[in-house]
C-alpha cells in the first residue's frame, strides 16, 4: 500500500536552504586554477558588411592570451544546427538560416558576436575589445516587421527575397463556406511587440579541457544540458563520452537559456581546447539585451465568424512572425500563437496562415508562452469585441463557446509544435470562469462597485479571460532512481533546473513510492555524467515528462524492495510494509530491515545476484507521452487607471488553474506568481524599442522597465482539477500559464476602466504603457 | 534624430564662409576633437572624445565636405566610430546668409548613433547631441566675430569636452 503523504502536499522545497543562503552553486560561482577570462566584441551594426579586423593590438595587449576571429575557427566555423525542425505540415515552406559561432563577411543584428578575447582577467579582455579595429560597410537595414516582409525590402540573408523565414497555412473545416452563413463577422488587426526574459541571472559558459583525460567540461546556464553536450561533441568532433555538461542551479530561464547554440555555448568549449585551458565567460546585462534571444514581435490580421447567438463558427488569420537574423529554433512560437488562437473554445472552422519574417533584430526564439500569449491576445480581444458589439456579456460570450465537459479528447485537427495533432487531452473549462467570477465578485463589481466609483471620478475595471496552455510535450526524459547504502534516495534525470523547485517535486514522487521523508531524497538534475539522455526543461514539461519517468523508476524500485524483503524474510510481498525508512512485516514488530540495509543485501559482496536480477535497490525508467496534456484556466482582474498619469493599479487579481494533479501546490502557486508577474511585464512595462536602423534604444534596465514587487499585487490562486489523460499521475505542466493571458487582460480591463470603446477607441496592441494610454485615451 | 538652429554672427558673410573652411577653425570648434586633419580635397581624418551619459568613448573618424557653394554653404558630414562604445554618422547642411552687417548661419542636422551609445544613451543622446551643435556653433561664432582669438580657442586645453 503506498500513502499520498507527500504528493500533493505544500510542501516546503527542498533547495531553499541553499540557494536562501548563498550556498548554491551557480556557474559565476566555478572557480578553477588557472581560468581565463572571455569577452566577446559585438556588432554595433545591425546589417553591414565586414571589411578587415585587425586584432594585432588587442593581441599585444598584456595579459591577452588569445583573440580569434571567424578566420580562426577553420572548420568549426560552420552555421549551428537546427535545433527544431519544422513539423510536417503540408504545403510548409521553411528556410533555415542558423547563427554562426562568430561573424564572417556580414553581421545581420545589432550585438551579432565578430570576435573571442581570452585574457588573464576580464579586465584585460574588456579592454582588449576596444583595441580590435573592424572595418564595416553598413548596409540598408531591414528592422520593421512588415516592411521586411515586402518583396522589395533589403535582404537579411542575400538568397531569401522577400525575407520569408517560413510559411505555414493550417486549416480545419471551411472557413469560407461557414463565414457566409454568419451573423456577423468582426475584423481587426493586433499588434505584439518585443520583449524579452530578464532573469537574474544572465548567461554564462565556464569550459575545461582536461589535457591528460582528453575529457571537456562545461558548466552552462542551458535549460538543456544533455543536447548541448550532444551538439558540443558532434561540432567539437569527439565522442559524447568526452564531454560533461553541468547546469548548476541557474537563476531563471525563461527560455532564454533553451538550447540554440548561442556563439558562446560553443566558442569558449572551443577556445578551452584550443588552450588546453579553462576559460569563463559570463555574460553581462548589457550584452543580455542583444546576445539573448528575444520574443514576440507578431502582426495578425484576424476575423471571426459568429452566428447570432454570439456561437464562433469560424475564425480566420493571417500573421506576420518576426524571427529576428536567424532561425534555430524552428517554428516553435508561431507554431504555438497559431494554435492558441483556438483557445478554450470549439471552432468549427480554422484558416490560419502565417509567414515567418527574417529581420535585422537578435533571434526570436520562445521565452515564457512562447507565442501563446500573442494568440490568446488575438481569441480574446476577437471575443470582447463580439460581445460588446453583439449585446452579449463578455464573460457569457465565452461560455457559449466552451468546448463541453463531455466533447474530451477533443481534437483540433491541425498540427502543434510537438509534431502531433493539436488534442486537448481533457478539460473542464466552465467551472474554472464559474469560480473566477466568483472570487473576483463579477456581478457585484459590475452592478454596484463600478457604477458608485465611477460616480465618484473613480476609472475603474474588470478583466476576465480565458486560456489554454499546452504542456508536457515529448519526446521523452528519463530518470534514475537508487537506494543508498546510508538510506537516503538518490534520484537523478536528465533535465536541468532553473528554480521550478524540482528538488522537491521530484522528491515528493519519490518519497510516498519508497516511504521516506521527502527531505531524505536527493533530486541530481542536469550533470550529463550523472545521466546519459534526455530533452530539456522547456514547455512547461518538466514536472510532467521527467515526473512521471520519476515515478515509473521509484515504482520499480519499490517493487525490488517488495521482491528482496520478501526473500529476506521469507514471507509473501503483500505482507510487506515500506513505511518510515524501513520494510516491515505486517503484525510482526521485530521483523524490520531498513531500506539502507536491503540495499546492501541486493549488492552482496560474496554469493551471486540470481540470473536475470540487478545489484542494488534502482531502476531506469523513461517516459514518453503520445501527445502533449493541456492545462486551462481564467486570470480576471479589477484595475483603476489614473486618468492624469495613466498609471494603472491593480486592485484585485483572481488566477483559477487547472493543470491536473497538482504535486506541490505551493510549487504551483510560486509558479502562477512569477508567470503572472512576466505577463505584467509584458503587458505594461516591457518593450525592446528599435529604431528604423535596427539600434537597440533602451538596452538597459533603466530604461527598458520591468515590474518591480511594488507593481505586482497579491493574487488570489485557485484550481480545479481535471487530470491528465496523457500520464500515469494526471499531472499537467504550470510553467507558464501565469505569463500567457496577462496581454489580454490589461487590455480588457483598462478598456473598460478608461471607457475607450464608447469613445470607438479599441486596445489592439501589447505592450501598453502609460504614455501609450495617454495617446490612445485621446486618439 | 534631426537638429535644426539657428545663429546669428556678428561677421560679414566672407570672413564667416573662410572660417567655416579653415581646419584650425573647425579644429577649434568641434567639441572634444583631438585632431583634425586634412587627408585629401575637403576631407579629414578626425579623432574626438565624446560623451553620451555613462558612455565616454574616443571616435576615430572622417569629416568631409560636400556640395560646396561659396559663400552660400556646404554639407558636412561626418562618421566615426568609437570602438566596443558604438558608432556615430552624422550630416549637416550649413547656409549662411547675408544680413546687413551680420550672417545668419543655418544648419539643418541629422545624425545616427548605433551599438553602445543607443543602447544606452538614446534617451541622452538628443540632448547631448543639440548640447554639441550649441557648443560648435557659439565657439565658432567667438572665433569668427574675435571675441576669442583662435589660437587661444584651438589650445588644447581649451578643446576638451565640457560638462553636459
Amino acid at each position: 500500500m503506498v500513502k499520498n503523504r507527500y504528493f500533493g502536499a505544500p510542501v516546503t522545497r527542498n533547495e531553499d536552504e541553499v540557494l536562501l543562503t548563498g550556498r548554491a552553486q551557480f556557474v559565476d560561482d566555478v572557480d578553477l586554477a588557472d581560468l581565463l577570462h572571455a569577452a566577446v566584441l559585438r556588432s554595433p551594426h545591425a546589417h553591414a558588411r565586414i571589411g578587415a579586423i585587425d586584432t594585432a593590438r588587442a593581441c599585444a595587449r598584456d595579459g591577452v592570451v588569445a583573440v580569434y576571429t571567424a578566420a580562426d575557427l577553420g572548420e568549426f566555423w560552420r552555421p549551428a544546427p537546427l535545433v527544431v525542425p519544422p513539423p510536417p505540415i503540408e504545403g510548409l515552406v521553411f528556410n533555415q538560416r542558423t547563427q554562426f559561432p562568430l561573424a564572417k563577411d556580414k553581421v545581420r543584428h545589432l550585438g551579432e558576436a565578430l570576435a573571442l578575447v581570452v585574457a588573464e582577467s576580464r579586465y584585460v579582455a574588456e579592454d582588449a575589445l576596444g583595441d580590435i579595429v573592424v572595418e564595416f560597410d553598413p548596409l540598408p537595414v531591414a528592422a520593421d516587421l512588415e516592411k521586411a516582409s515586402a518583396i522589395a525590402s533589403a535582404r537579411v540573408h542575400e538568397d531569401v527575397p522577400g525575407n520569408i523565414a517560413a510559411t505555414v497555412h493550417q486549416r480545419k473545416g471551411d472557413y469560407a463556406a461557414t463565414a457566409r452563413e454568419a451573423a456577423r463577422i468582426i475584423k481587426r488587426r493586433f499588434f505584439y511587440e518585443h520583449g524579452m526574459a530578464q532573469p537574474m541571472e544572465t548567461r554564462g559558459v565556464v569550459a575545461q579541457w582536461d589535457e591528460r583525460a582528453e575529457r571537456l567540461c562545461v558548466w552552462a546556464t542551458t535549460q538543456a544540458p544533455t543536447s548541448l553536450r550532444n551538439g558540443l561533441a558532434a561540432l567539437l568532433g569527439i565522442n559524447e563520452a568526452q564531454v560533461r555538461v553541468i547546469a548548476p542551479f541557474v537563476g531563471g530561464g525563461f527560455g532564454a537559456k533553451l538550447l540554440m547554440y548561442y556563439p558562446e555555448e560553443l566558442l569558449i568549449p572551443w577556445a578551452a581546447i584550443r588552450l588546453a585551458g579553462s576559460i569563463k565567460w559570463i555574460e553581462d546585462r548589457g550584452e543580455h539585451f542583444v546576445a539573448t534571444t528575444h520574443e514576440r514581435g507578431q502582426i495578425h490580421d484576424a476575423e471571426i465568424a459568429l452566428a447570432e447567438d454570439g456561437k464562433i463558427l469560424g475564425i480566420k488569420d493571417e500573421f506576420l512572425h518576426d524571427t529576428g537574423a536567424y532561425n534555430p529554433y524552428g517554428l516553435t512560437v508561431p507554431i504555438n500563437s497559431q494554435c492558441s488562437i483556438l483557445g478554450p473554445y470549439h471552432v468549427p472552422s480554422y484558416d490560419s496562415a502565417f509567414t515567418a519574417v527574417f529581420t535585422n533584430k537578435p533571434i526570436v526564439a520562445p521565452y515564457r508562452g512562447a507565442g501563446r500569449q500573442h494568440g490568446v491576445f488575438v481569441i480574446e480581444r476577437l471575443l470582447d469585441i463580439a460581445a460588446r458589439e453583439m449585446g452579449i456579456d463578455g464573460t457569457e460570450i465565452r461560455r457559449r463557446n466552451f468546448i463541453a465537459a463531455g466533447a474530451f479528447p477533443y481534437r483540433n485537427e491541425i498540427m502543434f509544435q510537438d509534431f502531433t495533432e493539436l488534442r486537448y487531452d481533457s478539460g473542464d473549462y466552465a467551472p474554472i470562469l464559474d469560480r473566477a467570477l466568483e472570487r473576483i465578485d463579477y456581478r457585484r463589481f459590475k452592478q454596484e462597485e463600478q457604477p458608485r466609483l465611477r460616480a465618484g471620478g473613480v476609472r475603474s475595471g474588470i478583466g476576465v479571460v480565458c486560456y489554454i496552455e499546452g504542456t508536457g510535450i515529448g519526446p521523452y526524459e528519463g530518470a534514475r532512481v537508487q537506494i543508498q547504502a546510508n538510506g537516503r534516495v538518490c534520484v537523478v534525470t536528465g533535465i536541468g533546473t532553473q528554480g521550478q523547485g524540482h528538488y522537491t517535486s521530484l522528491a515528493q514522487i519519490v518519497a510516498d513510492r519508497l516511504g521516506v521523508s521527502v527531505g531524505d531524497v536527493d533530486v541530481i538534475t542536469g550533470d550529463t555524467d550523472r545521466f546519459y539522455w534526455g530533452a530539456g526543461t522547456f514547455a512547461s514539461r518538466g514536472a510532467v515528462v521527467a515526473g512521471n519517468a520519476v515515478y515509473q523508476a521509484a515504482e520499480a524500485v519499490h517493487q525490488k524492495i517488495l521482491r528482496v524483503a520478501a526473500e529476506h524474510f521469507s514471507c509473501k510481498e503483500d505482507e510487506l510494509i515500506v513505511d518510515g525508512g524501513e520494510v516491515s512485516v505486517a503484525g510482526k514488530p521485530d521483523q524490520r530491515i531498513e531500506l539502507g540495509t536491503l540495499a546492501t543485501k541486493a549488492n552482496p559482496m560474496r554469493g551471486a545476484v540470481s540470473p536475470g536480477t540487478e545489484p542494488g535497490l534502482e531502476a531506469t525508467r523513461y517516459f514518453g507521452p503520445e501527445s502533449g496534456t493541456v492545462a486551462s484556466g481564467v486570470h480576471a482582474m479589477i484595475v483603476e487607471v489614473d486618468p492624469e498619469t495613466m498609471m494603472v493599479s491593480i486592485k484585485d487579481y483572481v488566477v483559477v488553474h487547472d493543470c491536473g494533479t497538482a504535486i506541490n501546490p505551493l510549487i504551483v502557486a510560486g509558479q502562477i506568481h512569477g508567470g503572472v508577474a512576466q505577463g505584467i511585464g509584458n503587458a505594461f512595462y516591457e518593450q525592446l524599442v528599435f529604431d528604423d536602423q535596427g539600434q537597440l534604444l533602451n538596452a538597459t534596465l533603466a530604461d527598458y522597465l520591468l515590474p518591480t514587487a511594488l507593481d505586482i499585487p497579491p493574487m488570489t490562486l485557485d484550481h480545479t482539477v481535471t487530470a491528465s489523460k496523457t500520464n500515469p499521475l494526471g499531472i499537467k505542466g504550470v510553467g507558464e500559464a501565469g505569463a500567457i493571458p496577462v496581454g489580454a487582460l490589461f487590455a480588457q480591463a483598462l478598456e473598460d476602466a478608461l471607457d475607450l470603446p464608447a469613445r470607438g477607441v479599441e486596445i489592439l496592441e501589447v505592450p501598453l504603457s502609460p504614455s501609450r494610454l495617454w495617446e490612445l485615451s485621446r486618439s | 534624430m534631426e537638429l535644426h538652429g539657428e545663429h546669428r554672427i556678428a561677421a560679414p558673410r566672407p570672413r564667416v564662409w573662410e572660417a567655416l573652411n579653415d581646419p584650425q577653425v573647425l579644429r577649434a570648434c568641434i567639441p572634444g576633437c583631438e585632431s583634425l586633419t586634412e587627408d585629401g580635397p575637403n576631407a579629414f581624418a578626425a579623432i574626438v572624445q565624446a560623451k553620451v551619459g555613462p558612455v565616454r568613448a574616443k571616435f576615430s573618424g572622417r569629416v568631409a565636405l560636400s556640395d560646396i557653394r561659396p559663400p552660400e554653404g556646404y554639407t558636412i558630414t561626418g562618421e566615426g566610430t568609437g570602438g566596443t562604445a558604438g558608432m556615430a554618422r552624422m550630416a549637416a547642411n550649413v547656409s549662411l546668409e547675408e544680413d546687413g552687417e551680420d550672417t545668419v548661419l543655418r544648419y539643418d542636422l541629422s545624425a545616427d548613433v548605433g551599438g553602445k551609445l543607443a543602447q544606452i544613451g538614446s534617451r541622452l543622446v538628443t540632448s547631448t547631441a543639440s548640447k554639441y551643435a550649441r557648443d560648435f556653433f557659439s565657439r565658432f561664432g567667438d572665433i569668427v566675430t574675435g571675441a576669442v582669438p583662435l589660437a587661444a580657442a584651438d589650445a588644447a586645453e581649451n578643446r576638451r569636452l565640457s560638462p553636459v
